[in-house]
């Protein structure tokens, strides 16, 4: 059993903000292919594809037969507790601040014994044990052991929080509560236990449907944010900044356009000036503030969420000038990574198929509902995951563009969705 | 079937130095080195040109390699080899320098190994290790080997049955042994209550199942016996050695080690039985491992760990004398040269050099090596057997 997270006390503001030191993040290339897959929350280990031996640690050629045919493929994780320790010492500055600290070696039922960071919920050896990978606060995989059957407050295990970034009684700030997206997913927060959920509205004398319903849940507190306008961002940054632990820029003006439909720049940089300059704006303002705050108590500033596209993979002709801004803030997104990677911030990037909303009108189904978004954020949080995928059309697209992109390309552009 | 391997017969290692141990050091591994050649030259009454082989063995050597020593000490010699498998590099320099002077292409091989220890050196070592080591052991708690040891103890615990108690005993005597080693770091008795009492480090790993990490060097000369009695050196004779790598990769944790799949022909090589041995030199990282030596080299049966350390006494004047210079668990480890500290110990102890921790009348030693926690367990083993030359 886990004991429930209780609620952190109120931070002394006299004493001084512990500062991150990351676990050690150095990999190999060929064991980064591991934390390829985990950060979109899978376990995979490298099979061999001429004798099928299952490989770990990762490596160039196959153990038993010497081929160099190694695939990334999904495991289980089912395996067997062979032997236990806690740690009372480190050489590693992470762990040194965070002992004691458990460990487990688990033989695989797919062959190889793994040294895994241990749920507290595991017992000792021998004991069925359930393998996932997870990335940790340095950004790379690194191999958790489960108990087979969690209990309900697995998730507030201290090992495993810090590995992930789940909202519970964690301070959000949601850049537009004014969408369907927006609200959906400060009712998610909400529901996964967020301590405060600021709420940015850019123009408060709208009123839009179903915005009262979220700005008279307790723990919302509506903050004017408007990302087209420095100023505003950066006042913002200067009240709250010190105290938000997750970001989640939710803000897109979407028209459905391309090249030759519509004459003229103006809508084509309203969409950048949000979509783009928008999430740089946010990310000069709020970053700092986040990075100073990655080691800061079991409440600490944890990530970092852009509401991008698919189509920020390949452009789709009808929505050409969106697909290109969202392109633009993805490849801003990986620098924003980048940047925060030393803290320790996690950057999640959240790629829909098209979203159930007026901009997509014309579309035919499948089209993903702001709640299924919303909860595939909060999941991506709690699983630490960083590239997120939600909805039928997400992972289609997905398959065909890792399959063969310019295959992809051509599809599209001849219309076929 | 493969070939009979040629014997060892006819080659000498004679001249044990060793350079004392300091915990921290600002000095460079090639000062150690330098050191332990200047003292190899002394003691052995040798010009250092008359030394035409040389293998040296060293974690902070880098980036140079057994070749930057020969220009950074004005060495030419006609035969070479970088030995860098850390607790087997002592074995395995022995074999290859042994084989050496065999076929002539050196005459007299000093074979060395030293390491510096800076204040942040070994964590640096660690988390560069090896590949698999920064992929998939460093990053989980960062506690080196004591972490991996700490699962093979635990297992052989849960396993066979052995209780702290039994490992403590493995540290006490080789304790007792220190304490009339002038070199050993660790200058107070030690208890098996204080043992046990010991703050735990990554349990069931306790404090007194670690070796210190320092710097300091061990280094040894290799010739033909007849050279060795031209030039009027204490020698032993090489009865027999073996080593193995990689050894039972298939057993999900360490049980066994790679000694238990040649230990025959160990044997066979030398003459001897398990009983013939008179002092063991066991590579004692952990005493868990000393304990897998002991079975695995046949001393008796796997699992029986527990009742032999319960039914000897591992001093140098016991029933079973294991680690007669006090071991790394009291001596320090200073790095390669924990390798070639058994090594060391055991011509001194075959040529009379072991002053008041000798054991009596020995004539016939085993110096066991265990190296490179590359990922989950040690990859290299290695064993071999000294006989005096009378």
């Amino acid at each position: 059993m886990t004991m429930p997270l209780m609620k952190p006390k109120r931070k002394n503001p006299v004493l001084r903000t512990r500062q991150m030191n990351l676990p050690p993040w150095a990999r190999g290339r060929v064991a980064l292919g591991m934390t390829a897959a985990a950060a979109e929350g899978r376990f995979e280990l490298q099979v061999c594809k001429d004798c099928s031996a299952v490989q770990y640690p990762p490596r160039e050629a196959c153990h038993r037969c010497l081929s160099a045919r190694l695939q990334w493929r999904a495991q289980s994780g089912e395996g067997t507790l062979l032997g236990t320790t806690t740690l009372h010492h480190s050489n590693d500055p992470f762990f040194r601040e965070r002992l004691p600290w458990r460990l487990g070696l688990v033989q695989l039922a797919a062959g190889p014994s793994v040294i895994v960071h241990l749920h507290g919920e595991v017992g000792e050896a021998p004991a069925p044990v359930k393998v996932g990978a997870r990335l940790d606060r340095a950004g790379q995989a690194v191999l958790i052991g489960f108990p087979s059957e969690g209990s309900e407050h697995m998730a507030d295990d201290k090992m495993l929080r810090e590995m992930t970034s789940d909202p519970k009684f964690r301070k959000v700030l949601v850049t537009d509560g004014k969408t369907a997206v927006g609200q959906a997913i400060v009712q998610a927060l909400v529901k996964a236990g967020a301590d405060i959920v600021w709420v940015g509205h850019a123009e408060p004398w709208k009123k839009l449907p179903g915005f009262d319903d979220v700005t008279k849940l307790p723990q919302v507190t509506l903050v004017p944010l408007d990302l087209t306008n420095g100023r505003s961002v950066s006042e913002l940054a200067g009240e709250i900044g010190g105290k938000v632990d997750i970001v989640i820029n939710n803000a897109e003006v979407h028209r459905a356009f391309g090249i030759a439909a519509r004459r003229g720049t103006d809508v084509a940089k309203a969409e950048m000036d949000i979509n783009y300059f928008g999430l740089l704006r946010l990310a000069q303002e709020f970053g700092p503030a986040l990075r100073g705050r990655s080691a800061d108590g079991v409440t600490h500033a944890a990530a970092w969420v852009n509401l991008l596209s698919i189509y920020a993979l390949a452009n789709y002709p009808p929505h050409g000038t969106f697909s290109a801004s969202k392109a633009a803030a993805y490849s801003l997104a990986q620098c924003l990574r980048a940047e925060m990677r030393p803290a320790g911030i996690r950057v999640v990037n959240v790629f829909p198929g098209p979203i159930d909303d007026e901009w997509n009108q014309n579309l035919p189904p499948p089209k993903v509902a702001p709640a299924a978004i919303a909860s595939a954020i909060v999941k991506a949080l709690r699983d630490g995951v960083e590239d997120v995928y939600p909805g039928d059309v997400a992972q289609e697209w997905l398959e065909r563009w890792r399959d063969n992109p310019k295959v992809l390309e051509r599809e599209l552009a001849a219309g076929l969705t | 079937m493969t070939n009979r391997r040629s014997s060892y017969e006819g080659v000498a290692v004679a001249v044990p130095v060793t350079v004392p141990y300091v915990r921290y050091s600002t000095r460079n591994a090639h000062w150690f080195i330098g050191q332990a050649l200047q003292a190899l030259v002394k003691a052995s009454g040798l010009a250092k040109e008359q030394i035409d082989g040389l293998t040296v063995s060293s974690f902070s050597l880098s980036p140079d390699t057994a070749v930057g020593v020969t220009q950074h000490l004005g060495l030419s010699p006609r035969w070479l080899d970088h030995i860098p498998t850390g607790g087997a590099s002592g074995v395995m320099s022995l074999r290859r320098a042994a084989r050496a002077v065999q076929a002539g292409d050196a005459e007299v091989v000093a074979c060395v190994a030293a390491d510096t220890n800076h204040v942040d050196s070994f964590r640096l070592t660690l988390g560069s290790f090896s590949h698999f080591a920064r992929d998939a052991s460093y990053p989980y708690g960062s506690g080196g080997p004591n972490s991996i040891f700490a699962f093979i103890t635990a297992n052989y615990m849960r396993t066979f049955g052995a209780t702290r108690e039994d490992f403590g005993r493995i540290a006490v005597d080789q304790r007792s042994n220190a304490m009339k080693n002038p070199n050993a770091l660790f200058k107070r008795p030690l208890t098996l209550d204080e043992y046990m009492a010991a703050r735990p480090i990554s349990d069931p790993i306790h404090l007194f199942d670690c070796v210190m990490p320092c710097a300091g060097a061990e280094a040894f000369l290799v010739m033909r016996e007849e050279r060795a009695r031209e030039l009027g050196l204490p020698h032993a004779l090489v009865r027999g050695a073996i080593e193995r790598h990689n050894a039972y990769a298939d057993d999900p944790v360490m049980v066994r080690g790679g000694w238990r799949m040649d230990r025959d022909e160990l044997y066979a090589q030398a003459c001897a039985t398990p009983a013939d041995i008179q002092f063991v030199q066991t590579y004692d990282d952990y005493p868990v491992i000393v304990m897998l030596q002991f079975e695995d080299l046949g001393f008796c049966d796997k699992g029986g760990g527990s009742a032999f350390v319960r039914a000897h006494t591992m001093t140098h004047d016991g029933s079973f004398p294991n680690n007669t210079s006090g071991g790394q668990l009291s001596v320090g480890q200073a790095g390669a040269a924990g390798g070639f500290l058994g090594m060391t110990e055991a011509i001194r102890q075959l040529t009379g050099q072991a002053g008041e921790r000798a054991v009596r009348d020995a004539k016939l030693g085993l110096v066991t090596g265990f190296g490179m926690v590359t990922y989950d367990r040690c990859l290299c083993t290695g064993a071999v057997i000294l006989g005096s030359s009378s």
